[in-house]
């Protein structure tokens, strides 16, 4: 488990926080999340004040992986798009490459239809970023030592201020 | 699987607390709410029957203070116990970076606990990991009641060779005894393990 982590750099962070804010207008759209497959959030934009955007994305990832396990049950290997239609906000979700989901909220302003189309589009611009992401985590990070020097104490302090 | 974001500068760990069913998972997750300073937590968010069962999960962030400049994040999910819900179960195992395996210390509920763990390590497997390789503890939890095992007892049965670390706690009760031990624990043995692979 230790071994394998997600990465998410400065610089594909930025593309992908672009792209949505982008498609924000593009779609009409309230807000737009990018959210790893685990449940954690990588990036929001648009109106997400109010929303708590880390349960959010934990349910995100919750519910695309038991619509997953429900497409495995009729055969299919996964359903790329699911749809939540509410009374005046609606959520389309969208598995984007192996391991990121796609979420937008929208209202009366938008439809369905032109979330769909232009999510397909975004999604083009994403898949670069998305493999490079993937080749980067993969590669590790050698400068990377967040841990090398943490001692006992450190460890020990962490959990003084917040319990 | 710990999550490393470079653009907000936190890293995020995620803990799965798996046991039986009614072992008590979401009343250590309810209880770390409650002692967590409120600017250290984030909302619980608990999907649960009427009945009390915890259909999909329970699922709270915490933040600790930086390492480095990095905010540690810690996101503690509870995964439903009964047999039924094997699926969703799954689903949160993936990619945690540590386990708190709840036992119920009742006597009536010596099969459960056992089955449970037999369960855990199946699902572990199923994603290639091992037991022993992974931060892991283990809480016998509901101390209080009269109708507990010795500790001996459930440790020949969960614990035998004394590999993991293990807890006594009641997570039901006012000051919640072993419910944060628990969590430093495992905590703890993550931030070693990467530690170990820097
Ligand atoms: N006596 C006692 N009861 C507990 C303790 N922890 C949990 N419970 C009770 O056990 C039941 C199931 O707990 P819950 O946290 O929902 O179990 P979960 O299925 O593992 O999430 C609830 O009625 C709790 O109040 C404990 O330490 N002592
Ligand atoms: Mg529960």
């Amino acid at each position: 488990m230790v071994s394998s982590q997600m990465v998410i750099y400065e610089e594909e962070h930025e593309q992908l926080t672009l792209i949505c804010e982008r498609l924000v207008r593009d779609a009409l759209a309230k807000a737009i999340f990018i959210v790893d497959k685990d449940g954690q959030l990588v990036t929001a934009t648009g109106e997400t004040a109010g929303i708590d955007t880390t349960g959010l994305a934990s349910l995100v990832a919750g519910s695309t992986a038991a619509t997953g396990s429900l497409a495995q049950m009729i055969g299919e290997e996964e359903f790329p798009v699911h749809f939540h239609e509410g009374n005046s906000k609606h959520l389309h979700v969208s598995v984007i490459g192996d391991t990121l989901i796609l979420v937008v909220i929208f209202d009366e302003r938008s439809s369905f239809g032109l979330v769909q189309l232009r999510v397909k589009r975004a999604y083009k611009n994403m898949r670069q970023i998305i493999e490079n992401v993937a080749t980067k985590a993969a590669e590790g990070n050698p400068d990377l030592d967040l841990f090398g020097e943490i001692t006992d104490d450190d460890i020990d302090s962490l959990f003084n201020d917040a319990f | 699987m710990s999550f490393i974001n470079y653009a907000q500068r936190e890293i995020i760990l995620k803990i799965v607390y798996y046991g039986p069913g009614l072992c008590g998972k979401t009343t250590n997750i309810k209880f770390i709410y409650s002692g967590t300073n409120p600017d250290a937590r984030g909302k619980l968010v608990s999907l649960e029957t009427k009945q009390e069962r915890t259909l999909f999960f329970d699922f709270l962030p915490l933040s600790l203070p930086a390492i480095r400049g990095f905010k540690t994040r810690l996101h503690l999910y509870s995964v439903p116990g009964q047999l039924f819900y094997s699926a969703s179960r799954k689903l949160i195992m993936k990619g945690a970076d540590g386990v708190v395996f709840v036992a119920d210390s009742q006597k009536a509920r010596k099969e459960a606990n056992i089955i449970s763990m037999e369960d855990l390590k199946e699902n572990l497997d199923a994603y290639g990991y091992d037991i022993d390789k992974i931060p892991f503890v283990i809480q016998y939890n509901k101390r209080d009641l009269p109708t507990k095992m010795s500790v001996e007892e459930l440790r020949a049965d969960l614990n035998p060779d004394g590999k993991y670390p293990d807890f006594e706690a009641s997570a039901i009760a006012p000051n919640g005894p072993g419910v944060f031990e628990t969590l430093k624990a495992v905590v703890k043995q993550i931030l070693v393990e990467l530690k170990k692979t820097k």
